[in-house]
């Protein structure tokens, strides 16, 4: 068998294949987190920020090809391996119940944590990528335009003056619905509370973990994910809460009537 | 390693028994209640069993079927599932070596044989456990001229190495690991198995056809995949760490991609 059909055919090799798409996902997710943070700062940041990811032309659809195919890899293990592991369990299960010996708390969601976060992405893809649950503040519907540079390494990549979409008025308005911002924040939750066992759980399979650093990388995993989760927690919490005010420049609360029929006027507004 | 260090006691207990009765593996089975009653609590579980069947026999019924052997922990063959957990309530303990005095007076006692497909239930306790041999087949062992004994020094093994491969090597193949494992994997008992030669130069000429072979093995027999939950090592009679799980992950990995790429003799399929 070449080592390709193995990874695909073989219990250890789809296990294999799970590990490796889940750390590009995991990076994705961790990148993409430190990007949005950007929130926090001068509207310029943020707008620029999408604007220079919008620009990245095949390397865009490059990166987001292999995003789905590790999303698709993963989801693809997942399934199978579960099913063999049903099959594999029986009908019949134990009288006396199932009393767990040692099993970390997150792996014995992991499964259903799993779903949650296939969900959130999907909904997450639909408000912010393709603008389908919340047309009327999707990016296209505002202008915005820079008033300085957006640098990437010291190079900068959009010139002040030019008008770019307001992903920061977009995020502000989804966040600013109660529900929306709950949903996101019990999501991101599940998925530090998946990715407390996956990231734990991928050294195991690749063969890097051994008995002499499991505790500190128990440790070190636990840390990445409460990180990652109060990350996540920041951006809609501090809409929420009103902590976070919105930017002046952003235009979150002012004009956004005449803002949606026409980006010529939510320009001069802007101005104003 | 661990010990059964419940105090000895003197006080005789009585015990009722839900035990799984099933008279073939195309019958089906059903939960029958026995009394153990004025038990010595330094007996054997066993032992209560064989009382249990002195009794069953003199009213003329049909004893408790169960595998035993050694009785002294080594053999690997009994392998009763107790209130749920492999092997009783003891860490590192077999069914054989767990005592009556581990159970309190007019306790309630679920017993049950190992639940997974690959081990059929043959009749009430005792399911097949074959499929480990045929694992074992498979490539678990070395086949090598062994001759006369060569001088203990001849192959200078480190003792850190030789103790790691003994700790592998303790593995006694009673499948308790398959029993606790919601998946029915046999990846620590396999990874055991490739482990203990694979630290060993004399397993070394025979290591990637080893692993890849004994795995290709326990996936066709049906076994599940391991999900790191690592219940498998804390119900394990003989404590086997499943480090060997990540090691064997290791080794199969890099036994794939090395088989791809080995050079293959142009008289191989000949003879001299």
């Amino acid at each position: 068998m070449s080592p390709l059909a193995t990874l695909f055919r073989s219990s250890i090799g789809r296990k294999f294949l799970m590990a490796l798409s889940g750390i590009v996902l995991v990076a994705f997710a961790i990148g993409h987190l430190v990007g949005n943070l950007q929130i926090f700062s001068h509207p310029d940041k943020l707008n620029g920020y999408a604007e220079f990811l919008h620009h990245t032309g095949p390397m865009l659809w490059a990166v987001r090809v292999v995003m789905l195919t590790c999303l698709g890899v993963h989801v693809w293990a997942a399934t199978v391996l579960t099913l063999e592991n049903k099959r594999a369990r029986g009908g019949q299960a134990y009288a006396a119940g199932k009393s767990w010996l040692r099993a970390p708390f997150a792996s014995r969601y992991i499964r259903l944590t799993g779903y949650v976060v296939l969900a959130f992405v999907l909904y997450h893809l639909a408000h912010f990528t393709l603008g389908i649950t919340d047309p009327a503040d999707f990016k296209g519907a505002h202008a915005y335009v820079m008033q300085q540079d957006y640098a990437v390494m010291g190079l900068p990549v959009v010139a002040a003056g030019t008008q770019v979409d307001n992903v920061y008025l977009m995020v502000y308005r989804g966040f600013e619905s109660v529900p929306v911002s709950l949903f996101y924040i019990v999501a991101v939750g599940l998925l530090s509370l998946h990715l407390l066992h996956g990231i734990d759980s991928l050294f195991q399979t690749l063969g890097l973990r051994s008995q002499t650093w499991a505790g500190a990388l128990r440790k070190v995993v636990a840390l990445i994910c409460l990180l990652y989760f109060i990350g996540n927690l920041a951006i809609p919490g501090a809409i929420l809460t009103g902590a976070l005010a919105p930017h002046p420049a952003a235009d979150v609360r002012g004009t956004a009537a005449t803002a949606q029929t026409s980006p010529a006027s939510a320009q001069v507004a802007q101005h104003d | 390693m661990a010990a059964d260090t419940t105090p000895t006691s003197s006080k005789n207990i009585s015990v009722t028994l839900q035990i799984w009765r099933q008279a073939a593996a195309d019958q089906p089975g059903k939960f029958v209640e026995y009394k153990a009653t004025n038990c010595n609590p330094n007996m054997s579980f066993l032992e209560m069993l064989d009382v249990v069947n002195d009794d069953l026999e003199r009213r003329g019924e049909d004893p408790i079927a169960f595998a035993h052997d050694c009785r002294e922990g080594i053999c690997g063959t009994c392998s009763l599932v107790i209130d749920g957990k492999p092997h009783g309530p003891h860490e590192g303990i077999a069914s054989c070596q767990t005592y009556m005095r581990s159970f309190e007076d007019g306790a309630v006692i679920t017993v049950e044989p190992y639940r997974a497909k690959p081990f059929p239930v043959i009749k009430d306790l005792i399911t097949d456990r074959s499929a480990f041999d045929k694992i074992q087949q498979a490539g678990g062992f070395i086949s090598i001229r062994t001759g006369a004994a060569q001088d203990a020094n001849a192959l200078p093994i480190p003792k850190q190495d030789a103790d790691l491969a003994m700790d592998a090597a303790a593995c006694i193949g009673c499948g308790a690991c398959v029993a606790a494992c919601k998946n029915a994997s046999a990846m620590l008992f396999v990874s055991a198995k490739v482990s203990q030669f694979a630290l060993l130069p004399q397993g070394q000429p025979e290591r990637d056809t080893r692993v890849l072979n004994m795995v290709a093995k326990m996936d066709e027999l049906g076994f599940g995949n391991c999900t790191n939950q690592y219940e498998c090592s804390a119900a394990c009679p003989k404590l086997i760490s499943h480090d060997f799980i990540g090691r064997m992950n290791r080794d199969y990995i890099a036994a794939t991609f090395r088989a791809a790429c080995k050079d293959k003799a142009a008289g191989a399929d000949g003879g001299a």
